[in-house]
């Protein structure tokens, strides 16, 4: 199963999957962020760091993610993806549209 | 390697090496080019029929026969998808019941595109799910069957999926049969075959399609090209949603570039209209032409799409708040045009990738205000931009460049090297159409899906596809062409009968030698790998539909590039009342018999006065006769009254298939969809004069 944390912070909010982020976590992740937009919060950072496994699934919902953070005026980021998640990027060429960011702090800076 | 498989090699190579030989000797030597207008589409209709043959040859090469599939194993998570639009309730829920008494442990659920109260209540009362478009899709291309699942994909988790068309009648073990497969991580669809039962032994409407659902899946299956039918086929979650991100990924790689190049040339034609004192403006202007620049040469070094847009957007919003004190008297006129843009980036069916640069132009190259062409910019760049503001969802897994999805979503599986299987063992009895206006509804439909794929995603510039798979798929889609051709066998003899032009040099010994040995190992090349199975039928109806088959093309050419409708049309609901034979909808074949039958007395008649030759006149006879004999069915096909099960009907594997409700064409609308080749056309090359 995964957890996750999501934690709001001067108007960005952070959401933390921790564990296997695959085709049954990446409903819950949907779900997640979509409340957090509708709670009035359109700028995201996921911090993957503590995502052990990522999958197509899982990359959709991030997606599904970012377009309803742009259609509210936000955008969404994600940071600190370990190898194997980065190894999906670079599959499906997702690392060619979405640069991950080194750093949660500073993922909106730029 | 089994004896059969090596026969049947043996008999491909003298097939292709005989082929080669008569069709080079056409070309070189036997051409009457003086009767070119006949003899020229002669040669080039036999040119085809050879590389059909060929395309059919290297299919066989590799025929994988698996056998007893691996045991599956446990504990995996399986979604069971019944396709649904507009079928009778009974029929969908007669599927639904043996969806549920499906051995595996899985989820059945009804994808419902009709949203149908009854539909809902009944499929709680089974206890079973009931997927209904979400409210994502208000206003948008609802694409169909692939729009259907894909919605399901987002609302589902299984790790597999097993699709249904909603009168397919599952087994109780078709999960044990196939999810075994998958223990080769690498495979990501296991197809089964589709198999009729409202059919009687004769076929006159040649539903069954016994050598596609067989020698030929399994000739594709040994180059791994065995490919994807629409029903009764599992396939793995990961597999299709990977195909939806690299999908995503390319189709606003090229979207956004299309829009920025748009955008600049719009902001070039604002800024020339500028007067001298305008300089507020004209910086403006100029600010996000630098950055339309900038973003380009961005994305150009490899920097991430999505961040360059959103870098961009921001910058323009700037620029444009700067300028809207100053300007606001002009918005208002624009507003109308900014309306068009975005309407134009949620043009019905059509992905951005594929809205022409010339219709962005068009609709920005009217005249516009500076601060409206700024805002056009941004209205172009957030309809390509992240948000797909043309498409329901962002990621969408199955296809949606064809009215068939299957076969195009699965060359993009194949493309990303996932494996396919196809197993061959009927693991489902489903309903075919029962009445000559449905099935050619359903066969044109299928032809043109096959089209469209050709045209919009050839097999053959596909890159990430290995050359076999390559031929593989546009073997399938060559002989979808073949009604070209049999225009040409048609005419060739009627021209030869009533005007005596002869489209060959001479019929002399050296055309027999090489014409006859290569039709007979044809033929023996169709025998051997029909293995027993009918393929008659199949034969006729490559023929006998050319009609179908031209028309599929020519349609299908016009939707792709001259964006005409593709004249959908939805496979009627219910059994026709069968009160008239429909004479009507086979005109152009009774034409054809009627002319060849007239050519047949002309023929004998000028060879009565001594105006032809007997050996020229009684070879174009026997073609005459053969064609005929072809397009017999055709007849029959007219007169049949539908499907009526024998009293005593033979043990049948699913109990329900029998009732009454079920002897109803299967409704088909934008949801059907088996890419197949016309039956089983094989063995029909005719080299003949």
């Amino acid at each position: 199963m995964i957890e996750l944390d999501v934690t709001t912070d001067r108007g960005i909010a952070v959401v933390v999957p921790r564990g296997r982020l695959n085709m049954v976590a990446a409903r819950q992740l949907r779900q997640v962020l979509a409340d957090i937009i509708t709670g009035g919060t359109s700028r995201i950072v996921v911090d993957l760091a503590e995502t052990t496994f990522l999958d197509s699934s899982g990359l959709g919902a991030l997606i599904g993610g970012l377009k309803s953070a742009r259609q509210a005026g936000g955008d969404l980021r994600i940071a600190r993806p370990t190898p194997e998640v980065m190894t999906v990027f670079t599959l499906t060429n997702m690392d060619k549209v979405l640069r991950p960011r080194d750093d949660v702090g500073s993922a909106f800076d730029v | 390697m089994s004896r059969r498989l090596l026969l049947l090699r043996g008999i491909v190579l003298v097939t292709a090496i005989l082929g080669l030989n008569y069709i080079v000797w056409r070309w070189l030597f036997s051409v009457h080019w003086s009767a070119w207008w006949i003899a020229v589409p002669l040669v080039i209709a036999e040119t085809y029929s050879l590389v059909d043959s060929l395309l059919f040859g290297m299919t066989m090469w590799r025929l994988k026969e698996r056998g007893e599939p691996p045991p599956a194993t446990p504990d995996q998570t399986v979604d069971v998808f019944i396709t649904t639009y507009n079928e009778p309730l009974d029929l969908v829920l007669d599927t639904a019941r043996a969806a549920v008494a499906i051995r595996y442990p899985h989820q059945t659920w009804i994808l419902d595109d009709g949203n149908r109260p009854e539909m809902r209540d009944a499929a709680a009362e089974l206890g079973i799910g009931w997927i209904t478009r979400s409210p994502d899709w208000a206003g948008m291309p609802r694409h169909a069957k692939a729009g259907n699942l894909n919605n399901a994909l987002q609302a589902t988790d299984g790790e597999f999926l097993l699709i249904l068309d909603a009168d397919q009648i599952p087994s109780p073990d078709i999960l044990d049969r196939t999810l075994g497969y998958f223990d080769d991580e690498n495979v990501g669809l296991v197809q089964t075959p589709q198999y009729f039962v409202n059919v009687p032994e004769s076929d006159p409407l040649g539903s069954q399609a016994p050598l596609f659902y067989g020698p030929i899946q399994q000739g594709k299956d040994g180059w791994n090209a065995a490919f994807f039918c629409g029903s009764n086929a599992v396939i793995r979650r990961e597999a299709l949603m990977q195909i939806g991100i690299t999908r995503y990924v390319h189709e606003i790689g090229v979207g956004v570039d299309r829009a920025l190049r748009s955008a600049r040339s719009v902001l070039t034609a604002a800024r020339k209209d500028l007067g001298d004192d305008e300089v507020g403006v004209r910086k403006a202007i100029d600010d996000v032409l630098y950055d339309v620049g900038r973003t380009r040469r961005e994305i150009a070094r490899g920097g991430a799409l999505l961040d360059a847009t959103y870098r961009f957007q921001t910058r323009v919003a700037e620029i444009r708040r700067q300028l809207v004190a100053a300007d606001l008297q002009l918005v208002s006129a624009d507003l109308d045009l900014i309306a068009e843009l975005d309407q134009l980036a949620g043009m019905s069916d059509q992905s951005l990738a594929t809205v022409s640069l010339e219709a962005l132009d068009r609709a920005t190259a009217r005249d516009l205000s500076p601060l409206g062409a700024i805002e056009a910019v941004e209205a172009l760049i957030r309809a390509v931009d992240v948000d797909r503001s043309d498409e329901a969802m962002p990621v969408m897994p199955m296809a949606t460049i064809s009215v068939t999805e299957d076969m195009a979503t699965c060359m993009r599986m194949h493309g990303l090297g996932w494996r396919s299987v196809y197993h061959d063992e009927v693991l489902a009895h489903g309903l075919a159409p029962e009445d000559l206006e449905s099935m050619l509804t359903q066969r044109l439909r299928w032809a043109q899906g096959t089209a469209q794929v050709m045209f919009r995603e050839n097999p053959l510039v596909q890159k990430r596809l290995s050359w076999p798979q390559r031929l593989m798929y546009f073997g399938t889609m060559w002989s979808y062409l073949s009604g070209f051709a049999a225009l040409v066998y048609i005419a060739a003899p009627v021209i030869y009968l009533t005007l005596g032009v002869l489209p060959v040099q001479a019929l002399s010994t050296d055309f027999f030698i090489r014409l006859v040995p290569f039709l007979v190992v044809n033929q023996l090349l169709f025998f051997v790998a029909a293995n027993g199975r009918p393929t008659w039928r199949g034969q006729q109806y490559s023929l006998a539909l050319f009609p179908v088959w031209i028309k599929s093309v020519t349609s299908a050419f016009g939707n792709v590039f001259l964006r005409r409708d593709l004249d959908f049309s939805v496979t009627p609901k219910e059994r026709k009342e069968f009160a008239v034979a429909r004479w009507d909808l086979v005109r152009p074949q009774l034409i054809a018999m009627g002319a060849l039958a007239l050519a047949g007395v002309a023929g004998v008649v000028r060879l009565a006065v001594g105006q032809a030759s007997w050996l020229g006149t009684s070879l174009n006879l026997v073609w005459v006769v053969f064609d005929l004999v072809i397009f017999s069915v055709i007849i029959r096909a007219v007169r049949y009254r539908g499907f009526e099960p024998p009293d005593a009907r033979p043990p049948d594997p699913s109990p329900s298939d029998a009732s009454p409700t079920r002897a109803v064409a299967p409704a088909r609308q934008p949801d059907r969809q088996p890419a197949r080749q016309p039956a089983s056309r094989r063995g029909s090359h005719r080299g003949e004069r």
